[in-house]
């Protein structure tokens, strides 16, 4: 029954809690009423679960002083000092902060640990006010399979088996996990590899494995996952292209370009089209770009960007039915 | 539930009862967002805990009728357990993404108070790893969220210069803003838009500017989404477009909400979306060049089509010109 269960693996904090020194095994069968009436075995067994949920819940139960009279006996105890969450004052300000920020997370099991450390919070004297700052909704989405998985395996620093891509089975000691555009990353050690490695987390296609104890390996020190993370962003500008550009269109290429004072003797741009440089560091994934503005960006140079936009567009142009006009 | 959540929660209701003597059952409930014949099952747990010994002095004393009665807690015989257990790593992390989040769409007032928040709860999570998850949001200049948080604390309209994307020029409109929030990485402003008139929501890095004006926010007839669904509820009735991407456009299948997704021979994938503006999708089929074809419904691609003869007519000239 769960309510007797709960009750017992309470009594046992309190006893642990209160007894101010190691309590052997057997003292704590007699103190404890739920170990009344079980056998030599069933409270063995009964005894070391309860120490792992208890453990498990983050209770420190340290193990020792082991007492003459109770020979090679080990002992048990709970130190509040090592229990109790250490003091935390928030002003209002923060507390409505922290207030919003229990909202967050829309995945079921993240959602519940920020609801049970609210409660601790709570418990330690913080009140948030629910109504301030209700104009802000920030949301953290984690829909991938392998999230909850790798986010323990992250936290207890437990090797992990997966297959990535449908073809290749990887080992990797996840250091840390980040999100960038709604999409979650893993970042570790990939062990065959023995290589730094992200790994997207859709792509996983089955559910990451634990293949070794907790606390197989160390992240490195000073991991910055910000800055791992930014390699996923477009390259920075090494080429600038010279483009036409109807005015007010593109905007996602004009702000980051400059106006061309001084265009190539050519008799461009056109009427209703504007002179815009702009840096770019990939040519396909620039010409990915231009071209998705059809007739509003054309490239007058280089020669080999410009190229690249025209089979685009031959290759889109020919999937029009009827020829348009 | 389990009795693992539950012997976790006890032992913050303890020291939280301690803390609110004669609290309302309601109350507790909603701040420990159980409900409150939960509540009740847990103050019946509660009350069998105590000291070893457990005679009649050595059990926690809950007043068992004036929760029954008036509907409050009083709660007594529990001097142990005045502090709750400290936060584990877990919860330590899950707490600290989560204001960092917030942090990205922050004014400047509340990203301070929330750097001071984060300061102390993770001085209090003592060896927590808080490094080792980082959430990125892509959000507005500094200068334009300093912006929106005084439009939004003061209640006054905003003058947005806003770069559409879907029509792709840059537009200047009035809007009274109602709520900020973040959705798959992304940060947003709902506002009533003047120029719409309508509610709209606009993408915080395409906001080039903001001003806030003199004039007051009206109040609008609307209903504000609940984001918990994500984009599924507000794209419910657009069309159904089925797309064939081959292999290297097969990301688009990941970026874009899909209703559905199949992978075929070769790795190239068919896959429906929801489209609500024609205009995203011949930006997108232009974008992919020949590795996107429209499978239905009939003419969905051909504005794209069009786009590209119009531009190819376009290089034609500039070659002739040459």
């Amino acid at each position: 029954m769960a309510p007797r269960k709960t009750e017992r693996i309470v009594n046992l904090t309190i006893a642990l809690l209160v007894a101010g020194r190691y309590l052997p095994k057997s003292r704590i069968r007699e103190l404890v009423e739920g170990y009344h009436g079980l056998t030599d075995a069933a409270f063995e067994r009964t005894f070391e679960r309860d120490k792992d949920e208890l453990r498990a819940l983050g209770v420190p139960i340290e193990v020792g002083g082991f007492d003459p009279l109770f020979e090679d006996e080990a002992g048990y105890r709970i130190l509040p000092s090592e229990f109790s969450l250490p003091p935390i004052e928030l002003d209002a300000e923060e507390a409505s902060v922290v207030g919003v920020a229990a909202r967050v997370w829309q995945h079921a099991s993240m959602a519940e640990s920020t609801q049970s450390a609210m409660a601790k919070l709570r418990a330690a004297g913080v009140e948030p006010d629910p109504s301030a700052l209700a104009a802000l909704e920030p949301s953290v989405q984690a829909t991938e399979a392998a999230f909850g998985p790798l986010w323990t395996a992250v936290l207890e620093r437990v090797r992990v088996r997966f297959t990535y891509r449908d073809q290749s089975v990887r080992t990797l000691e996840p250091w840390g996990m980040t999100s960038r555009r709604g999409r979650w990353y893993v970042v570790g050690r990939d062990v065959d590899r023995d290589a730094t490695r992200m790994f997207k987390l859709s792509r996983i296609s089955d559910l990451p494995a634990a293949v070794s104890r907790p606390g197989a390996f160390d992240a490195p020190e000073g991991l910055d996952l910000r800055a791992l993370a930014a390699s996923l962003d477009p390259r920075e500008p090494t080429a600038e292209a010279l483009l036409a550009v109807r005015p007010g269109k593109a905007p996602s290429l004009t702000r980051r370009g400059r106006r061309a004072e001084v265009l190539p003797d050519l008799a461009w741009p056109a009427d209703g089209y504007e002179g815009w440089w702009v840096g770019y560091g990939s040519l396909p994934g620039m010409a990915e770009e231009v071209a998705g503005h059809g007739a509003d960006v054309l490239v007058v140079e280089p020669a080999d960007l410009r190229a690249g936009v025209v089979d685009r567009l031959r290759a889109v142009a020919g999937r029009a039915p009827v020829e348009a006009r | 539930m389990t009795s693992q959540a539950q012997v976790r929660r006890l032992l913050s209701l303890v020291p939280y009862l301690r803390e609110h003597d004669g609290a309302a059952v309601a109350d507790v409930a909603a701040a420990f967002g159980i409900s409150p014949k939960t509540l009740r099952a847990d103050l019946g747990v509660l009350w069998m805990c105590g000291m070893p010994g457990l005679s009649p002095g050595d059990l926690i004393d809950i007043d068992m009728d004036a929760v029954d009665g008036e509907g409050v807690i009083h709660l007594s015989n529990a001097d142990y357990l005045t502090r709750p257990l400290r936060l584990t790593a877990d919860e330590a992390l899950a707490l600290v993404l989560a204001l960092r989040t917030l942090r990205e769409i922050a004014g400047p007032d509340q990203r301070a108070a929330t750097d001071r928040a984060l300061a102390k709860l993770e001085a209090a999570a003592g060896t927590a790893p808080t490094g080792s998850a980082s959430v990125n949001v892509t959000s507005a200049t500094e200068d334009v969220r300093a912006t929106l948080a005084d439009a939004l604390q003061r209640g006054r309209r905003l003058d947005l210069t806003y770069d559409t994307a879907t029509r792709d020029e840059t537009t200047q409109r009035l809007v009274d803003p109602l709520r900020l929030f973040v959705l798959d990485g992304y940060g947003y402003l709902e506002a009533w838009c003047y120029r719409a008139e309508g509610l709209r929501t606009f993408r915080l890095d395409r906001i080039a500017a903001a001003s806030v004006t003199e004039a007051p926010v009206e109040p609008h007839d609307v209903e504000l989404a609940d984001l918990t669904a994500g984009w599924a509820g507000s794209m419910a009735h657009a069309p159904l477009v089925s797309v064939e991407l081959s292999r290297e456009a097969a990301w688009v299948a990941e970026y874009y909400p899909t209703e559905t997704t199949t992978t075929v021979d070769g790795g190239s994938v068919v896959a429906t979306f929801r489209v609500t503006d024609p205009a995203w999708l011949r930006h997108l089929l232009l974008r992919l060049g020949g590795s996107a074809r429209v499978l239905s419904p009939d003419g969905a691609g051909d504005a794209a089509a069009e786009a590209a003869q119009e531009a190819l007519a376009a290089y034609a000239a500039l070659d002739a010109t040459a």
